[in-house]
């Protein structure tokens, strides 16, 4: 009992020092231009058609979707005021802001609701996320039912972020190819709380206020101006002089540690959750040595993550142990771990049947990498391996295209992979796993993995309406595959946002940047 | 007379040459692993089988490779560069865009490399075991040899981070809404850095070989009657000298039109300036083939439209070239 007031008594102090941190001198702060750094050029700003981080920056601001998120993964209101899940889970109702309008001064209607539904159903490159979506009603112009096929959890996360950008039907709705529409990356007429001024191609692209916001007295900031430039020291450079306020996604270990350093500057590995980064080594499980379970295990115990962690990520990642991202709520880090154990790997390695030879050599294998970036990981395997008498050949690819064929069609041994989460497990997480999704290019099941119990759980979680049921699917799945290991995890992706302390309430939320920063002002 | 059959067939061949360039490029492209689809996919983190398929049915990556070919010579043939599948936009209009930026930087930096080339060259030939030639020497080719990417990081790592007198990317700040001088100034401002990295690598080529050349010619017997006429040095350096000495180096200038697009890839990565090659870069990492075979046409086109002009320019400065045909 004591304890408890005690706690009580702390907790109270702490929400005052952050109430009272929060009204002086940090409220909010109208106009002030933002400059931003994008690391590559994004192909096109409509987020219905284009997914990924590139987009997802830009197209937050230009389009907003039904619902937001928070930092503790609890969906709050934004387009829709308010929702309903019917208790069968079988049809969701969103009651929509009635003051919205799109950038050309047009109402956002549950017209448009139903028109970006479909139009995402037909082209977003994540299928999952609307597939049980069977219509939307549109019963009065602020109100949209959605029916589906089955209960459908997912969707929440789904309908936030740059997943579901409600775009007009009256300028998309022409009969061209939304996915080449000219009004894409030009005129382009949007929903979200800043309209696009200028987009060119490697250089910038420039947002301004939208002052017609349907959130009264929002958004704070006059301008966005997101320069291009993909060389991360140039990046680093412009955030040391001052020249640039405010970049996601930079992935160097040795620049983060640097950029730590300046005194007006924070870099933070906040903000990462939903998209859910991950770093791993994947096996073919269908050909080869590695299609035996003991081979990947014994793999596992050689390959040293501490390693990685110290001397390849320089402390600026975190140990990741399953495929869901630690951030997120279904993370179940209490699975086989695989510690480093060069006995035991070897013991693994004599009872799958791989007996060292005169040479101390067991066999070969070939391991695979995507990008040039994630090299000393596949350096550091080739000579952990060596110590248990697996001779590793690095495989180089010319390009990602190249190596996503490989991938694609399961020409390979071992391959080091980045693959993210995208919110919803259902969404980013499932493909990897799902025996239906085998080989289907790139970022599918390229593992070649089959676990009958694995897909009954993960169908099984995709239709639970109960959260903690849900979580509970989730933490078995997340056992079972650390125990088949089809896929050695290593580490989340040390992605950090890094501002200027002149930006007030930077993009942190589990979306970063990719959701919207009506809130973020310049001190 | 003999100049118009010159002219009509350094066209015939350009016609050619630039159909093989069409062909070899389109063939490589195709040969290699993966294809538009896959970065289109990278670009989003991924996307689902369907999709992909789609995205190769559009754009007709599905049909067999001569009917690809036969199709994109089509086009080229009525001055159709295609369309660019990552960046959903005609591929002529994306070269356009990119080209002022482009050919403000090299020609910038050609023409600064040329003047001080030039002259250094000149200066250290007059005295070639003198501490200062060694000095031009030894910097020449330091600038040479040094790779961009990295004399243009010190650069923008002394003049943009420690001495804050340069912006470190692009080519314009976007902030400074002003009048044309303010605009002019703030390019400029940005074109300092790349420039001189850019010109680094000429400068060298061009200072070795106006020294080599002008050697030759003082040693020449006019020189020596220019000089027992009584003149002075000067006189005999810029009046007599220097216009013999001219033209390997204006041939040279001619041979690194090319640059325009191969130079400055690196220099413009580094400076992020958005120009054709930036564009190349990104659209080879893409494997955009479109945009990709658009900018090697066109760079195939700039070179022999070079040639053309030097040889031009030589009949003008050099007229045994203009009897010699």
């Amino acid at each position: 009992m004591k304890n408890l007031i005690k706690k009580l008594l702390v907790a109270t102090a702490a929400a005052s020092i952050v109430a009272s941190a929060a009204t002086a001198g940090d409220t909010p702060k109208r106009g002030g231009t933002l400059i931003t750094a994008l690391g590559n050029t994004p192909r096109v700003l409509n987020p219905a058609v284009q997914s990924g981080i590139v987009t997802g920056f830009p197209g937050a601001q230009l389009f907003a979707s039904p619902l937001r998120y928070d930092e503790d993964w609890t969906p709050q209101p934004y387009l829709a005021k308010s929702w309903d899940v019917s208790e069968d889970g079988l049809t969701v109702t969103l009651n929509l802001v009635e003051n919205a309008k799109f950038h050309d001064g047009a109402p956002i209607t549950s017209e448009d609701i139903a028109f970006s539904v479909d139009i995402i159903k037909a082209h977003h490159p994540f299928k999952s996320m609307f597939a049980p979506v069977q219509s939307v009603d549109t019963p009065d112009a602020h109100t949209a039912v959605l029916n589906l096929s089955q209960p459908h959890p997912a969707l929440m996360l789904a309908m936030s972020g740059q997943l579901m950008s409600i775009i007009p039907k009256h300028i998309y709705g022409d009969g061209q190819d939304p996915k080449n529409h000219p009004r894409n990356n030009v005129d382009l007429v949007g929903s979200g709380p800043f309209k696009l001024v200028e987009f060119k191609q490697g250089e910038h692209v420039i947002l301004e206020r939208f002052d017609d916001f349907f959130i009264e007295g929002r958004p704070y900031l006059d301008k966005i101006v997101m320069r291009i430039i993909k060389d991360p020291q140039a990046r680093v450079i412009g955030l040391e002089n001052g020249e640039i306020h405010l970049s996601g996604f930079e992935s160097q270990p040795r620049n983060i540690n640097r950029l730590k350093k300046a005194d007006h500057l924070t870099a933070t590995p906040e903000g990462y959750g939903a998209i859910g980064p991950l770093d791993w080594l994947a096996f073919n499980t269908k050909e080869g040595p590695t299609s035996n379970v003991k081979v990947r295990q014994a793999i596992a115990h050689a390959v040293d993550k501490n390693f990685i962690l110290k001397a390849i990520m320089f402390d600026t990642a975190v140990e990741a142990n399953t495929g869901i991202h630690p951030d997120s709520p279904f993370y179940n880090g209490n699975v086989e771990t695989y510690p480093l154990d060069l006995d035991k790997a070897n013991a693994l390695l004599d009872e799958a049947g791989f007996p060292k030879d005169s040479d101390g050599i067991r066999f070969g294998l070939t391991i695979d990498f995507g990008w040039p970036g994630v090299k000393p990981q596949v350096e550091y395997v080739r000579a952990a391996l060596k110590k248990v008498g697996i001779d590793v050949t690095v495989r180089t690819s010319a390009d990602f295209p190249t190596w996503a064929k490989k991938m694609g069609t399961m020409d390979f041994q071992m391959s080091w992979d980045t693959v993210f989460n995208w919110g919803d497990p259902v969404i980013g997480v499932h493909r990897t796993y799902l025996t239906s999704n085998i080989a289907k290019g790139v970022w599918s099941n390229t593992q070649g993995y089959s676990n009958s119990k694995v897909d009954e759980i993960l169908d099984t979680a995709s239709k639970e309406k109960d959260p903690e049921k849900r979580k509970a699917l989730y933490a078995e799945f997340q056992q079972i595959v650390a125990g088949d290991v089809p896929i050695y995890f290593t580490n989340t992706l040390p992605y950090h946002t890094v501002y200027n302390n002149k930006v007030g309430n930077p993009p942190l939320g589990i979306w970063g940047t990719s959701s919207p920063i009506d809130m973020t002002y310049l001190k | 007379m003999a100049l118009l059959y010159a002219i009509a067939t350094r066209i015939m061949y350009a016609g050619i040459l630039l159909l093989a360039v069409i062909i070899l490029n389109f063939g490589m492209m195709h040969l290699a692993p993966g294809d538009v689809a896959d970065s289109i996919s990278q670009s989003m983190g991924g996307a689902d089988e369907e999709v992909l398929n789609e995205i190769r049915a559009t754009y007709g990556l599905d049909r067999p490779f001569i009917v690809q070919l036969g199709s994109y010579i089509g086009k080229v043939l009525r001055f159709d560069l295609g369309y660019s599948f990552f960046y959903t936009q005609p591929v002529s209009q994306l070269i356009l865009q990119k080209l002022p930026a482009t050919l403000l930087l090299v020609l910038t930096a050609q023409f600064l490399a040329l003047i001080v080339g030039v002259f250094l060259g000149v200066y250290s030939a007059q005295r070639p075991n003198g501490l200062s030639s060694h000095f031009v020497s030894f910097f020449a080719l330091f600038g040479y040899s040094a790779p961009v990417f990295w004399s243009g990081l010190l650069l923008l790592i002394g003049f943009s981070l420690h001495i804050q007198w340069f912006p470190v990317a692009g080519m314009r700040d976007v902030t400074i809404e002003g009048n044309f001088l303010e605009e002019a100034i703030d390019i400029i401002r940005h074109m300092v850095l790349p420039v001189i990295t850019l010109a680094s690598i000429f400068l060298a080529l061009y200072s070795r070989l106006s020294r080599a050349t002008m050697m030759e010619v003082l040693g020449s017997d006019y020189i020596r009657t220019a000089k027992s006429k009584g003149l002075t040095d000067r006189e005999i350096i810029y009046k007599h000298a220097l216009k013999n000495s001219l033209s390997p180096v204006i041939t040279l200038a001619g041979l690194q039109f090319s640059a325009v697009v191969s130079g400055a890839i690196l220099v413009e990565s580094v400076f992020s300036w958005p120009g054709l090659g930036t564009l190349a870069f990104e659209s080879i990492i893409a494997r955009d083939t479109p945009t990709i075979l658009g900018i090697l046409f066109f760079s195939a086109l700039v070179v022999i439209v070079g040639n053309l002009l030097t040889d031009l320019t030589l009949r003008l400065v050099d007229p045994r070239v203009r009897t010699n045909g």
